[in-house]
């Protein structure tokens, strides 16, 4: 048990006539190296219950455990609970404030005490995790830099704190397909590499299934659906009540096999439907 | 999620016949009434007053808790120029203590002064809470465009309000996330010395410049594509006509004003 939500409950605006509730009764645990996509409608939650990772946000009812222990309510406990869950922000590239790419990624760590050499290799190591040269950019501006690479300099700065688990929402929105791609690919490279424990917000069925191995759907608040990417992924008519279509992949799948095809159920990637569709082409031949 | 909620200004959206009345009549009842509670000097007509006021706050359905709650940020200030009046006016002593005094003249002073301070407040209060930001801009431009023949900005004022206003939520929601994303990496700022604490300010305060100047380039080519080039020629949705009854209530205020005059002319 990593990060475990027990019976929680958010409300914005408590006791004011604009009270909102966002998070019902929401029980959820991550295990420690998982990868975990969260998908649902907008507004259903998602980023009200990411924030209640790394104690942004407190529940108005409920407890949160990070690693079996109750968050607190204040002092410096909750930066030791911020730096080891690490939360990228939806375009995090608008939070960058530094003059340059290095005191930019330093910021996190030297909150955190680090100085000297090590907060040198620990830059160094957190922009070459997302695919950016250090020689190359650590003097720039990073206000000078391209859309994608900001972004890949700002998810660095998170990843600089060297986080046991990195919550991301929406990494990749607004980004070019080549930029959505590498972010991914760098991802998964740092959760292989690492172990690191990974949180996904998407709208993206397509970026999920390249990297996530759990999926969550969440409905007003709730926790709709909680399994296998392949077992979400393949229930297509439960999951367009949420809202939600498959991966267009899953979606061809289904397609071919509604025509009579012979295809598996649960096909997430270009590469296995490709290699389905390959082998009954040689079947055939074989015929 | 922060502020999208939170309603701007005191503007009451309800139904009444002072909400329905044109803006720009109202900000000139306003001013009248202002302008009359400086020149009388009599409690008769400050009596007068006061109940027409109470009157227009009664036909505008305002919640006797909100007209509370416009007097209360003034409260300090009101106590202070009494105390002040009170006690430091020289005159016919009816109590004394040490250096201590009370004169007559002070304390008739002193309450005549709050008085007139609290009918001014709720005069601009009944304004405000009729009136939503938008008419009450629409208003201001309507009147000042007149002073348009000497080169006065009118229109370019009223915009410049209407996008201010417009932009506030935005930028609270703005400052929260940003707020929280500096803490999610391990910023402070909640502690430590005043200049440290304003040094923490430095990740929130760039990073909210940055986006607002973005925003701002974004909506100039936004509306300069839509062909924005001023207030010459421009249409609006919301026309501003002057009713029967707008009519009738500029008349009536103003007879009520000249009575009070008359009658403040002949006490004196």
């Amino acid at each position: 048990m990593f990060i475990c939500l027990e019976n929680v409950h958010f409300s914005y605006f408590q006791n004011t006539p604009f009270e909102v509730q966002a998070l019902r009764d929401v029980t959820l645990t991550v295990e420690r190296g998982e990868s975990v996509g969260i998908i649902g409608r907008t507004g259903c939650g998602k980023s009200t219950l990411i924030q209640h990772f790394n104690a942004l946000l407190f529940p108005t009812q409920g407890t949160v455990l990070i690693d079996g222990e109750k968050i607190p309510k204040k002092g410096l406990q909750l930066r030791e609970i911020r730096r080891k869950i690490g939360l990228v922000f939806q375009y995090p590239e608008q939070q960058i404030f530094e003059e340059t790419v290095f005191d930019e990624v330093a910021f996190g760590p030297r909150n955190n005490g680090m100085s000297g050499e090590n907060l040198e290799k620990t830059v160094r190591w957190a922009l070459e995790s997302v695919g950016l040269d250090y020689q190359d950019l650590y003097k720039k501006n990073p206000f000078e830099l391209s859309g994608g690479q900001m972004r890949r300099v700002a998810i660095a700065s998170v990843l600089s704190m060297r986080p046991e688990a990195l919550v991301l929402d929406e990494p990749t929105a607004g980004l070019d397909p080549e930029g959505k791609r590498l972010i991914l690919k760098k991802l998964k490279n740092l959760r292989e590499e690492s172990g690191t424990t990974l949180v996904f917000v998407s709208h993206s069925m397509d970026d999920l299934a390249l990297i996530a191995e759990r999926i969550i759907v969440m409905d007003q608040g709730t926790i709709g659906l909680d399994g296998s990417v392949r077992q979400i992924f393949s229930q297509g008519e439960t999951l367009e009540k949420y809202g939600i279509k498959p991966p267009t992949t899953t979606r061809i799948a289904e397609l071919l096999r509604e025509k009579g095809f012979d295809i598996e159920k649960g096909i997430l990637t270009a590469q296995e439907l490709s290699e389905q569709i390959e082998k009954k082409i040689l079947k055939a031949g074989n015929k | 999620m922060l502020g999208k909620s939170i309603a701007i200004g005191q503007f009451i959206p309800i139904e009444s016949p002072i909400h329905r009345l044109d803006p720009r009549v109202k900000i000139l009842v306003s001013a009248i009434l202002i302008i009359i509670l400086f020149i009388v000097k009599e409690w008769v007509s400050f009596f007068l007053i006061g109940s027409f006021i109470i009157l227009l706050n009664i036909t505008a359905r305002i919640p006797i808790s909100y007209i509370g709650k416009s007097l209360k940020p003034i409260l300090i200030l009101l106590a202070f120029t009494l105390i002040l009046q009170v006690f430091f006016t020289p005159g016919d002593y009816i109590w004394e203590y040490g250096f201590l005094h009370i004169s007559r003249e002070g304390l008739i002073r002193g309450l005549f002064i709050v008085v007139r301070l609290c009918l001014l407040i709720l005069c601009t209060a009944l304004l405000t809470l009729t009136t939503s930001p938008v008419e009450l801009t629409d208003g201001l431009e309507s009147l000042m465009s007149p002073f348009k023949k000497w080169g006065f900005p009118a229109h370019e004022l009223a915009m410049m309000v209407t996008i201010a206003l417009r932009f506030i939520p935005t930028l609270m929601e703005e400052a929260d996330r940003i707020i929280k994303a500096q803490q999610a990496r391990g910023a402070d700022f909640e502690s430590g010395s005043l200049i440290q604490r304003a040094k923490n300010l430095i990740p929130l305060l760039v990073p909210l410049f940055i986006n607002s100047f973005k925003r701002a380039d974004d909506l100039a080519i936004a509306m300069e594509s839509r062909c924005y080039r001023g207030g010459i020629g421009r249409s609006r949705l919301r026309v501003l006509i002057l009713r029967k009854a707008d009519m009738v209530f500029l008349g009536i205020t103003l007879i009520f004003v000249t009575l009070v005059l008359l009658l403040s002319l002949m006490v004196w």
